[in-house]
């Protein structure tokens, strides 16, 4: 659970979130815009804002992290697992050129000068910046927002992490290159067994890569389990709303109806199922009732009252 | 293909631009070599008309951001011209107020765009206060929840920073203070690219919408070809800094002229694959 200021008041930000990452595995984190899944990545390595509250556990390797002495979360961020933030330019040093940045954590391993220099160029080669040997002593503003995007996931698989927080890795990369970083990630996780949180809205590089997801609204799980099948027979009616409307290429769709009403604020989340006053299938129970997760078939959990009753 | 006509007749186009090129000083090949020169953009002629959508796609690191910088002039051109309706565009800090109004970006990196000291209520209040003639009269604060709400933002961010918003909603808070400012041609860089389909598809809407109601142009800059799909009129594809092809959006999707846009078209077919074959899959299992 995670609490956050804001002014006068607090908010619940994450409520009662739990889900697991295997090794060599991929877990997926979807869910509206604001809903917490940034907030949920990164409660994981104790990047989380001033003031922010915090309860629960986050076990990593049988360690409890989420009271752990800084010093052993910074450790551990980087050296056992890498981060790749959602923005790129906000979380790059704008003073410092890109190879010293990717080379920071092999730096401080101690490597010599020229082994770092060789292990960072064939770092950019592999998430495939073009001409690394021109690119590596430039900074970031003088390279284009999808290179720096690239930057940071050369940045978190420098120090061989065993677990990689993805926050929106190819949110700005064209396809083709997206399809170059989903088959690095692929081939991580199969040779060095890397187990991988992914957080994206697509749903189609879900589909393509997730193992398994975890659905959030308004800070809560609302529904997990096994990607395809989440993502083909919903559980929920707001995975239902997410997967129904996913845009094709190979046909001219019209533009998707948005949802009805306001996105729910976790610092004045509605009563009950926060998804109620936007939900087509809500009943009375509903605004009053909080749905808890359960498990609705083996491996699916939704928290819906009417989860049997979702149509695909 | 302009469709100016000789003697000046008026140009149906909103904005030209004129073989534009755009050279960066690269880095050193060695510490006492000259620097190397990247050659952003390598000589782009591109036309939007009135009311039209226009998207720009291609290859990351192909020129696109830079275009899109040159036209709201914070990005100097080494050559070429940009006209808006008829006028030459220059640096930004040399446009009249008008056209500083007229043009409206949303930047690429969100985060980096938005004053980090300043509230979100600040940062579109401060819009009106240097372009008053279009600041809504009366009851501002009214005026603030409604183009908060247009972009599905709740009230209650007014208050916060920049740090204080989820990735989604600070890219919404550049589309509401970009928009706020009723813009003639809205440049959108990778704008919609980190939001869910329902939060994408209010704001597809809303610019739709805008576009027949306001004559709005667009530079639509995106990697998703499904939301090119819905909403372009035309695409124009870049390659190192090249125009490789500029069509209507159904001839792109239909019949790809260029071998690069047949990749990235392939491509996208593939990633979409793998959920028509798994759909496959399951009918033959249920
Ligand atoms: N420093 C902060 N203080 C108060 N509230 C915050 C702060 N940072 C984030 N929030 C709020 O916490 C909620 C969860 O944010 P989070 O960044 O986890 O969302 P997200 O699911 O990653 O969304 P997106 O898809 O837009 O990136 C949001 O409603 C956001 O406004
Ligand atoms: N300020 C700058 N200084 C030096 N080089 C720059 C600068 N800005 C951009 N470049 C270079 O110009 C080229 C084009 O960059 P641009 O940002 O226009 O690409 P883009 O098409 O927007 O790519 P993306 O899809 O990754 O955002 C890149 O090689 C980039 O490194
Ligand atoms: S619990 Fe009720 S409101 Fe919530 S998702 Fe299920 S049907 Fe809809
Ligand atoms: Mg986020
Ligand atoms: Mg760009």
């Amino acid at each position: 659970m995670v609490v956050l200021p804001s002014g006068a008041t607090t908010g619940t930000v994450i409520d009662k979130v739990s889900f697991a990452v295997d090794a060599g595995r991929t877990t997926g984190l979807i869910g509206e815009s604001g809903s917490g899944k940034t907030m949920s990545a990164m409660s994981i390595v104790g990047l989380l804002p001033p003031g922010a509250e915090t309860a629960g556990r986050v076990s990593w390797r049988s360690e409890e992290l989420l009271t752990a002495a800084a010093r052993r979360i910074r450790q551990v961020r980087g050296r056992e697992i890498g981060v790749i933030f959602q923005d790129p330019l906000a979380a790059l040093n704008p003073i410092q050129t890109i190879g010293r940045q990717v080379g920071e954590i092999l730096r401080r391993g101690g490597k010599s000068r020229q082994q770092v220099r060789a292990r960072v160029l064939e770092l950019l080669e592999r998430v495939g910046i073009p001409d690394p040997h021109q690119r590596i002593d430039v900074y970031p503003h003088e390279m284009s927002g999808g290179m720096r995007q690239r930057v940071m996931i050369a940045m978190a698989l420098a120090g061989e992490p065993q677990l990689i927080i993805a926050d929106e890795p190819t949110t700005a990369l064209d396809v083709t290159t997206q399809a170059r970083i989903l088959q690095l990630l692929a081939d991580l996780r199969e040779q060095e067994d890397l187990a991988m949180l992914l957080v994206s809205h697509d749903l189609r590089v879900m589909a393509h890569v997730a193992d398994d997801v975890v659905v959030m609204y308004a800070g809560r799980v609302a529904e997990r389990g096994p990607a395809r099948e989440v993502l083909e027979h919903p559980r929920h009616p707001y995975t239902r709303a997410l997967a129904n409307n996913v845009p094709a290429v190979s046909t001219k769709s019209a533009i998707a109806e948005p949802l009805q009403g306001a996105p729910a604020n976790p610092f004045d989340r509605p009563t009950g199922c926060a998804f109620h006053p936007r939900c087509p299938m809500a009943q009375d129970r509903c605004r009053t009732e909080v749905p808890v997760l359960r498990e609705v078939e083996r491996g699916r959990f939704s928290a819906c009252h009417f989860a049997t009753e979702v149509a695909s | 293909m302009t469709w100016r006509r000789e003697g000046g007749a008026v140009s149906p186009h909103v904005l030209e631009i004129r073989d534009l090129r755009v050279a960066f000083p690269g880095p050193r090949r060695s510490l006492r070599a000259a620097r190397t020169i990247v050659q952003a953009v390598a000589g782009v002629d591109l036309d939007i008309r009135a009311r039209e959508t226009l998207a720009l796609v291609g290859e990351s690191g192909s020129g696109k951001s830079t275009v899109a910088r040159c036209v709201l002039g914070l990005v100097r051109p080494q050559e070429g011209t940009i006209t808006y309706e008829g006028r030459a565009l220059g640096p930004i800090d040399k446009r009249p107020a008008e056209l500083q109004r007229a043009i409206q970006m949303v930047f690429q990196d969100p985060g980096s765009s938005l004053n980090p000291r300043m509230t979100v209520s600040a940062i579109i209040r401060e819009a009106w206060n240097v372009h008053p003639a279009v600041a809504p009269k009366g009851d501002r604060r009214q005026a603030l929840a409604e183009v908060l709400a247009d972009v599905g933002l709740d009230a209650g961010v007014a208050g916060r920073r920049p740090s204080a918003l989820s990735g989604g909603q600070r890219q919404r808070v550049s589309i509401a203070r970009a928009l706020a400012l009723r813009p003639r041609l809205l440049v959108c860089d990778e704008a919609v690219s980190a939001l869910d389909v329902s939060v994408q598809s209010q704001i597809l809407r809303l610019l739709v919408d805008l576009q027949r109601t306001h004559d709005l142009a667009i530079l639509f800059i995106t990697h998703d070809l499904a939301v090119v799909r819905q909403i372009a009129d035309r695409v124009a594809v870049m390659k190192r800094g090249e125009l490789v092809e500029c069509t209507t959006a159904e001839q792109l999707f239909t019949a790809p002229a260029h071998p690069y846009t047949r990749g990235l078209l392939s491509a996208a077919h593939d990633l979409e694959g793998t959920r028509a074959e798994f759909e496959h899959t399951q009918e033959q299992v249920s």
